[in-house]
């Protein structure tokens, strides 16, 4: 299951934990990923608080939350390529955490709300 | 900023080309249409073409043109022939700038000023104040032209090729008046980007059948998100990033454009006083060792990591490859070779103070 954030990140849901990333609307926005700001493992996440950034050529992009968590896992592919992000950002997630408030899951976009979401932020 | 930006002769191209926009400087301006590394790229290898129709110009004329042009402006224009242009800057009493511009001499009693967009309003209020008591005339003429910046290593051979201007006698920082298409204009050897290049100052309506011409050839067309990433690896400072009305030109390490040697001009004093006694903050660039961008705002550190300074401008350098940043740092750190660390967000990273210039610009002549 993937649930979205209004701001652009995704978090793919598998049981207690979730892969979080940027969508790929975000990442045709963003241009060329140069540096991707991540935590620790075993940083605290709270919903809707920045944990990281995204740095294309043009802007430095906040990463926020979309679930209480811990961080279990950064995927360290993207310190020596950050472009992975840009190139196929589902299957390059940025952090993976353990999931602290299930409830929070249904808070989120399913994919029919964020891409009506995109396609009116396009006009 | 203001609630409805302005747009510029161009803006319905920009949107037909599918131009990412944005508001810049009170404008709702071309950020980038095929993407900023393309279009840095077209620039340094080849040619690109901005719109920069948002920038200002005003003329000055009269018996004392050249008297109050020297009043007003740091640099001096006394030893300029007709067609020479000039770099420099408007300053208050208290040495901060009002805005950096272009002073282009087509007579000796005419001047003709290029200013930054975002200043226009306070730049020609300001000039007209000075005016007072000067046998001079003030024209504010943005709303009369149109410009175009074409820049790169192939922009003479465009101007010719596509455009049927030949601008090959013209050399850097000069610039001629010429008929195009029964209309006068002002072609100069001038950028913003570190390259050869020339800009284009005609009606609002020729600008956009230059623009067109262009587009047809298949030249780049080139948004504000490179525009600033070109002029930042040139060492180049922005009004509002390495300039403002608290920073002096001394401070900016623009004193050259300062020339102490005439009788008087607004903030000579101050300049003067800063250059004797030398000043506690000056503008260095940064190299960060790490994957970081440091972006405006951010804090710059000493080792211990005390705050000594401010970023004001920060980019992966297109051309160079590397995490680069000017920034305002006290001047006990400002020496080349100064190690020093960058805040960007919850990290420091270390850095180390180089020349600002961090692309050899390859201007012609």
């Amino acid at each position: 299951m993937i649930k979205y954030l209004p701001s652009h990140e995704y978090a793919r849901i598998e049981g207690q934990e979730a892969y979080i990333g940027i969508s790929p609307y975000a990442a045709k926005q963003l241009g060329n990923v140069v540096y991707v700001d991540m935590p620790e493992v075993d940083d605290e996440l709270e919903k809707g608080e920045e944990f990281g950034a995204i740095e294309s050529v043009k802007a430095a992009s906040d990463l926020f939350a979309p679930l209480n968590g811990t961080v279990l896992e950064i995927n360290e592919a993207l310190n020596d390529n950050p472009r992975l992000v840009s190139d196929d950002p589902l299957k390059n997630w940025i952090i993976k955490i353990s999931i602290s408030d299930p409830r929070q899951v249904d808070e989120l976009l399913d994919q029919e709300a964020y891409d009506a979401l995109c396609a009116n932020e396009q006009h | 900023m203001e609630q409805n930006p302005k747009t510029t002769c161009l803006h319905d191209d920009h949107i037909s080309l599918g131009a990412t926009m944005s508001p810049f400087a009170g404008f709702d301006m071309p950020i980038e249409y095929k993407g900023i590394v393309e279009e840095h790229n077209a620039v340094r290898n080849s040619v690109g073409v901005f719109d920069v129709s948002h920038m200002g110009e005003v003329l000055i004329s009269g018996l004392q043109a050249q008297e109050f042009v020297n009043h007003i402006f740091t640099n001096d224009v006394r030893p300029l022939a007709d067609g020479a242009i000039l770099y420099g800057m408007m300053l208050y009493e208290n040495g901060g700038t009002v805005d950096d511009l272009l002073v282009y001499r087509r007579k000796a009693d005419e001047y003709f000023l290029v200013i930054n967009a975002g200043n226009i309003d306070k730049d020609v209020e300001w000039i007209k104040a000075c005016a007072a008591g000067y046998d001079v005339k003030v024209d504010h003429l943005s709303d009369s032209y149109g410009e175009l910046a074409v820049q790169g290593p192939d922009a003479e051979k465009t101007l010719r090729d596509v455009l049927g201007i030949d601008a090959s006698a013209l050399g850097f920082y000069t610039f001629a008046d010429m008929k195009h298409d029964g209309e006068d204009i002002i072609v100069s050897r001038t950028g913003y980007t570190g390259e050869d290049g020339f800009e284009i100052y005609a009606s609002p309506e020729l600008t956009v059948r230059l623009w067109r011409r262009l587009m047809d050839a298949g030249v780049q067309p080139c948004g504000l998100g490179c525009r600033d990433t070109l002029r930042f690896e040139a060492g180049l400072p922005l009004y509002g990033d390495e300039l403002t009305a608290d920073i002096t030109p001394v401070e900016a390490t623009l004193s050259m454009f300062c020339k102490l040697d005439k009788d008087e001009f607004i903030g000579k004093e101050a300049v003067a006083r800063q250059k004797a006694e030398g000043v506690t903050r000056k503008s260095v660039g940064l190299e960060i060792q790490g994957p970081a961008i440091a972006r405006h705002g951010y804090e710059v550190l000493d080792p211990e990591g005390n705050t000594v300074g401010t970023v004001t401008t920060g980019y992966r350098s297109i051309t160079l490859g590397k995490n680069l940043a000017m920034a305002m740092v006290n001047t006990p750190f400002a020496k080349t070779g100064t190690p020093l660390q960058v805040r960007v967000r919850r990290k420091v990273f270390p850095a180390v103070v180089v020349k600002k210039r961090f692309y050899t610009p390859n201007y012609k002549k």
